[in-house]
């Protein structure tokens, strides 16, 4: 058993799902894959490989710090979708349930790339495969949200590929072999710190830093930094739940993980300043971005984007403090996603059931979907970080790091956005629960119906969130504390 | 880099969807140029390029232009003359730029750099300038072309990379093919000006 396995069991599924010759049990399949996805992450994260350097793929400690989230995401997102394909059973399903195991795939293959390219590939191949996802309820607003996603997303990501060949240059710059693996990059820039006035310094410096921009633009794209959020609230409005929470909990991850990988080879050049300076300032302008829009966006799905957006805007901030802060970012990774799914899962059963998604058409949902409208509630307390949700603890974490940094500006700016961010999200929860339902959801006729199918997988999120922040499990711990140490450039 | 300037002052979309296939070409043949001896994995990946960047690409996107019938104008944002000045502008601060940037000793004589910045800025310019969803496609084609030939510098690390990168673009192109054609089917048109009902 090695890490193959991960990426093989979803493209054999996808083989499987394609050729499935019927709609009613397709999507079964999905949290058949999503569950021996799971196993075989855990299995590895309690008994990891040996790394081996130089190889193009590896489940090293970052992989092992944020792979089993994801597959736990995708298994609890694969529940919930076999009840959303049975409820919109009129649309074909061959393609969305295809599509969702390739995503699985690439986003297995991109988290374990150790190579510059490869990561670059899987990374494309991922947006791609999302295209289809948005628009799988094919309306005309979907078809906007997924032109406007291919457009914004493949520029980003062509942007970072442009980034990619000047970290290869300046690798080259430096006397490079030739090897692109991310340690073998960091290794090789490493004697540069040394001597920064050496010839070989002075040739890759540039290009060091064209690379850097233009990988934290390419990747801050896919991760949905402001100001390059633009296509995630029309993203997140129009997909659906099981699409937004994938797309929240796993594509971002997968960027965040690129950045990271990115970071570790610039700080081993000696950039570590600006790689710092450039991060804390994008993280919080995404923060207050994110948190002004949340005051006035009036759709209740979109306002989920720009929570997203805000956390991004967390993770970039823990990347950028350094140590102790990317342990939190990877703590906040878990907790934010599975959050998350929370919410992106129960505001999709109140979308079905209002039939709207506006603010102001909408409300008085605890009457018409009790379930959904009390986990919304809860969820929306989580992730504005009340304890005893896991966001809470791995904000407060940053906080701390922040402090004891003496970057006290910055975290005076992160307690505003997030003190922000909570009146604009409560406001908005509150008009959608409270209150009488409309006459157009009463007109409705035939009620929205709470089965199982869908109110246990965000439940189980939830369950999973308080989880993670009450009792971290020291397994992760310990995965979280050896990715750090991968990531800090060797003494 | 003359082709680039082509396609930004090009009136119809077939001649810019020309431009880009032929830019597509060159930049196939460009790596066995580069190279001294034959090498096949050189050779395959240039043939690659030829036959995706050069037909398969440029077919895709006339079938769409059939399909979806309709008139050929470019329709731009930024009127022809701007971006040809916007264009001459880019080509020549990218060839100032490449002569900052310090480069290896084989790359310094060769317009690769400046070439490839100057692309890269077009194909912005492109996707930027123009309404038509194929317009805005082909923009992404030649910022992916500049993107490309700048790939070449480092041939003999990323050849892999390149093949991956032919198939993801190739795949690219074909989404995008069937997503213009749901939005012509959806919004009568192809004008992204239309694509309105998501903002604030």
């Amino acid at each position: 058993m090695n890490e193959l396995v991960l990426i093989a069991v979803p493209l054999v599924f996808a083989a499987l799902a394609f050729g499935w010759p019927d709609e009613r049990s397709r999507p079964r399949l999905l949290p058949v894959a999503g569950g021996l996805h799971v196993v075989g992450s855990c299995w590895l994260l309690v008994h990891p490989p040996e790394p081996a350097p130089g190889l193009w793929l590896g489940f090293d400690a970052l992989a092992q710090a944020v792979l089993p989230m994801i597959s736990l995401l995708f298994f609890i997102c694969s529940l919930y979708a076999v009840a959303y394909l049975k409820v919109r059973a009129e649309r074909r399903n061959r393609l969305f349930v295809f599509a969702l195991l390739l995503l699985l795939a690439f986003l297995s293959l991109a988290v374990q790339a150790q190579h510059l390219g490869l990561l670059w590939v899987a990374a494309e191949a991922a947006t791609l495969m999302t295209v289809p996802l948005i628009h799988f309820s094919g309306t005309a607003r979907a078809f906007e949200a997924s032109w406007k996603y291919l457009l914004v997303g493949g520029t980003g990501i062509a942007l970072s590929l442009l980034g990619s060949f000047c970290l290869g240059y300046a690798a080259l710059n430096a006397g490079g072999n030739g090897d692109l693996t991310f340690n073998a990059l960091a290794a090789q820039f490493l004697p540069l710190t040394a001597n920064p006035t050496a010839e070989a310094a002075r040739n890759s410096h540039p290009w060091l830093v064209a690379a850097w921009v233009l990988l934290l633009a390419g990747y801050g794209t896919k991760m949905g930094l402001a100001p390059m959020h633009t296509w995630k609230p029309d993203v997140y409005g129009e997909a659906p739940g099981v699409v937004g929470a994938l797309l929240a909990g796993g594509t971002t991850t997968m960027a965040f993980v690129a950045v990271l990988r990115v970071k570790q080879v610039l700080d081993s050049a000696g950039d570590g300043a600006m790689t710092r300076h450039t991060l804390l300032p994008f993280g919080l302008f995404s923060m207050l971005v994110a948190a002004l829009f949340l005051l006035g966006s009036p759709d209740f799905k979109r306002m989920l984007a720009y929570s997203s957006v805000e956390h991004m805007g967390i993770l970039a901030v823990g990347a950028g403090l350094g140590g102790i802060g990317v342990w939190a970012a990877l703590f906040h990774v878990w907790t934010n996603s599975l959050t998350k799914g929370v919410l992106f899962l129960s505001a999709g059963n109140i979308r079905r059931a209002a039939n709207a998604r506006n603010v102001n058409e909408v409300s008085g949902m605890a009457w018409c979907a009790p379930q959904s409208s009390r986990m919304f509630v809860v969820g929306m307390f989580a992730i504005t970080a009340c304890p005893p949700f896991g966001p809470f603890f791995s904000e407060l974490l940053l906080m701390r790091t922040a402090f004891q940094d003496h970057s006290t500006l910055t975290a005076v700016t992160f307690l505003g956005c997030l003190l922000l961010a909570f009146l604009g999200l409560t406001r908005q929860v509150f008009a959608i629960v409270d209150g009488r339902p409309r006459a157009a959801a009463r007109a409705m006729g035939h009620r929205f119906r709470e089965t199982n199918g869908v109110i246990l997988p965000p439940l189980a999120f939830l369950g999973l969130s308080l989880w993670i922040g009450l009792a971290t499990p020291p397994l992760l711990t310990q995965a979280w504390t050896a990715a750090v140490q991968l990531l800090l450039p060797a003494p | 880099m003359g082709l680039n300037l082509l396609a930004l002052a090009s009136s119809r979309l077939p001649s810019v969807i020309r431009a880009a296939a032929l830019q597509g070409m060159v930049l196939g043949i460009l790596p066995l140029l580069l190279e001294r001896q034959f090498q096949w994995l050189v050779g395959l990946v240039s043939v690659g390029t030829i036959a995706v960047k050069g037909f398969v690409i440029p077919h895709l996107l006339r079938r769409a232009l059939r399909a979806a019938n309709i008139d050929r104008e470019v329709r731009p944002l930024i009127g022809f003359v701007p971006s040809l000045l916007l264009g001459a502008a880019a080509t020549i601060g990218a060839v100032a730029l490449g002569g900052v940037l310090p480069l290896q000793h084989e790359h310094a004589d060769s317009l690769l750099v400046p070439g490839s910045f100057a692309t890269v800025v077009a194909g912005f310019l492109m996707l930027m300038g123009r309404t038509k969803a194929i317009s805005q496609v082909c923009g992404y084609l030649i910022l992916e072309n500049g993107i490309y030939m700048f790939g070449l510098l480092l041939l003999r690390l990323t050849l892999l990379v390149e093949a991956g990168i032919l198939l993801d673009l190739t795949v690219a192109v074909f989404v995008i093919g069937i997503i213009m054609d749901r939005i012509q089917k959806e919004f009568d048109s192809l004008d992204t000006n239309k694509l309105t009902a998501l903002r604030e």
